[in-house]
């Protein structure tokens, strides 16, 4: 499987610019890493349930009932672009 | 040197009123900008953060559990107010709305956070060396790493830079660094202390815990953290023990397992005598050893380096330019947007880590990869299941080797992922571990792992105790 990793196609997915340096090196390395991950390939899982979290507990659901937040202030605090209580971004409608 | 004291002796002389909170204030900035200077294992602390931590201080109560306690608090753990980068470009300059709930509890309990602590970006490391800064290094020996990811935050306590400080743990985050420079490191149960606030790298696998010089401050830190927070649904909803309580208890009675699984060729021979010499000393305090098998032990990095960076591909997505951190300039859409701004903003072991997350779940290998992954999950923790129906511990080295020089392994993250194999199980299991200096293998410290149940965070401490008292 190790080798149909692409790795400028999963950068693309990823929403991550890479320069030609990068991706030539992030391919053999992540290729090495994926010819290691093939040792699960010797075990046989069928009938085995996943483990998705550390703990097996229910979801939690709490009241629907609102609470305090982040004034719209706070919330824009960390924004690199913003403007009238809104965060900017490139323009996506035409 | 007061920046020397442990917790609890710091406590009783700030209680006899002999020092002041602010003269513990000012002792950690002094240390952090002298000694911690060569080290690295501070981020650079600011006048403004001494000025908050002495208007704190000025108000410490100091007969509360941690009253007038400075502690330093990996980069990863949001502080109200203060910056919180992760040791990442893409969040330079980024301040927290929020304190973490483990801060908030912490000082509820009187505590003074203090400095941030350097460390591998996103915690994505073992070695300090991905802080996209500068790496901390090993106050044993400055050519050599302190271990990560919270590598800052072990550096300074085991320089006596802070008195204690908070680590993160998503692999073996506190207890390898622990390990590489002779402290003390917990990593609590899964669950045990809430999440809230601490960046999400791999949510399923990671928790907050102390890094201390003695097992009693570890065990007070957890107190003053542990519980159920409704911000952290997968906080565990468990009445929190006194931890300090049994602690002198000793481990007679206590049936400790060795895993043959952890004890194999390749373990750096001075290591492997400093364990064997622990265990022993445990065996003549009353401990019964006895041989176990964790089957599965062999499986747990690749499982590790799925399901990790799956969850993290997923949650730094959120970093994408918009709402806060480094954003490119002059893009031409909001794809080029997102993904300039991320190029610019992560580390190469980041990019690594979202590309392999991403592959494992994109369409058509989401099941060779990722449910596969979370199925060898189940037959792991099923080891430990197996294992704690006939002993109360698990006890192991917690690296194969002593702290490496730095840029050992620069162009090859495939040998320090491989480096996390005694560690990465007790995060895939959720269950409580510890590291205990346990004396030195070639003038560098050797870590002791300690290993319970989920929730057995009490017998934990107590035979960390003991082995505390054992190897002196």
């Amino acid at each position: 499987m190790a080798s149909e990793l692409n790795v400028r196609y999963v950068a693309r997915l990823a929403r991550l610019d890479l320069t030609e340096t990068e991706a030539d090196r992030f391919q053999s390395q992540l290729t090495s890493v994926l010819g290691y991950i093939a040792t699960l390939d010797r075990l046989d899982v069928a009938g085995l349930e996943p483990t998705v979290h550390a703990e097996e507990t229910p979801t939690l659901c709490r009241p629907d009932q609102p609470g305090s937040s982040f004034s719209a202030d706070q919330a824009l605090a960390n924004a690199p672009a913003s403007a009238n209580h809104l965060f900017l971004t490139p323009r996506v409608v035409e | 040197m007061l920046t020397s004291l442990t917790v609890h002796a710091l406590r009783q002389q700030l209680r006899a009123g002999d020092i002041t909170p602010r003269d513990a204030v000012l002792a950690v900035a002094e240390a952090a900008r002298t000694r911690d200077r060569t080290l690295g294992g501070y981020l650079p602390l600011t006048d403004s953060q001494i000025e908050e931590a002495l208007r704190l201080a000025d108000q410490a109560d100091v007969s509360r559990p941690l009253g007038g306690v400075p502690i330093a608090i990996k980069d990863a753990i949001a502080v109200a107010g203060d910056r919180c980068t992760c040791a990442s470009r893409i969040l330079e300059g980024y301040v927290s709305p929020y304190d973490a709930t483990a801060i908030a509890r912490l000082r509820a309990a009187g505590a003074i956070p203090l400095g941030r602590t350097n460390m591998d970006e996103f915690a994505m490391g073992s070695s300090n060396e991905n802080s996209a800064f500068f790496p901390a290094r090993n106050p044993h020996d400055p050519d050599r790493t302190p271990g990560g990811s919270s590598g800052g935050s072990a550096t300074v306590v085991a320089a006596h830079s802070a008195f204690a400080a908070l680590g993160s743990d998503t692999g073996g985050s506190i207890r390898q660094p622990a390990s590489f420079t002779g402290i003390v490191g917990l990593k609590p149960s899964y669950g045990r202390i809430s999440r809230h606030g601490l960046v999400a790298f791999a949510s399923s696998l990671e928790g907050i815990g102390p890094m201390t010089k003695s097992v009693a401050d570890a065990a007070l830190l957890l107190q003053a953290m542990a519980g159920h927070d409704p911000l952290d649904s997968t906080s565990l909803n468990a009445p929190v023990p006194d931890y300090l309580a049994g602690l002198e208890d000793g481990v007679r009675g206590l049936k400790i397992g060795l895993p043959r699984e952890y004890f194999i060729d390749g373990i750096d021979p001075g290591v492997r005598a400093a364990i064997d010499t622990a265990v022993t000393r445990l065996a003549d305090a009353g401990a019964e050893i006895v041989d176990i098998s964790l089957p599965h032990t062999e499986f747990a990095v690749a499982v590790y380096y799925i399901v990790a960076t799956a969850e993290a591909s997923s949650n730094l997505a959120r970093f994408d330019g918009i709402r806060y951190g480094h954003r490119a300039e002059r893009p031409s859409d909001l794809n080029d947007l997102y993904s300039r701004s991320r190029a610019e903003g992560f580390g190469a072991e980041v990019k690594r880590r979202i590309i392999l997350g991403t592959y494992v779940l994109s369409s058509g290998y989401y099941d060779a990869y990722y449910v596969k992954a979370q199925k060898v999950r189940t037959l792991i923790r099923r080891d430990f299941t197996n294992a704690f129906a006939s002993v109360d511990l698990i006890a192991s080295p917690v690296t194969p080797t002593t702290a490496w020089k730095l840029g050992s392994f620069s162009d090859n993250p495939l040998q320090t992922y491989l480096a996390d194999i005694f560690t990465i199980a007790a995060n895939l299991a959720g269950i409580c571990g510890i590291s205990i200096p346990c004396g030195q293998s070639n003038g560098l410290p050797v870590g002791l792992q300690l290993m319970a149940p989920p929730l057995a965070e009490p017998t934990l401490l107590r035979a960390a105790r003991a082995a505390e008292i054992a190897c002196p």
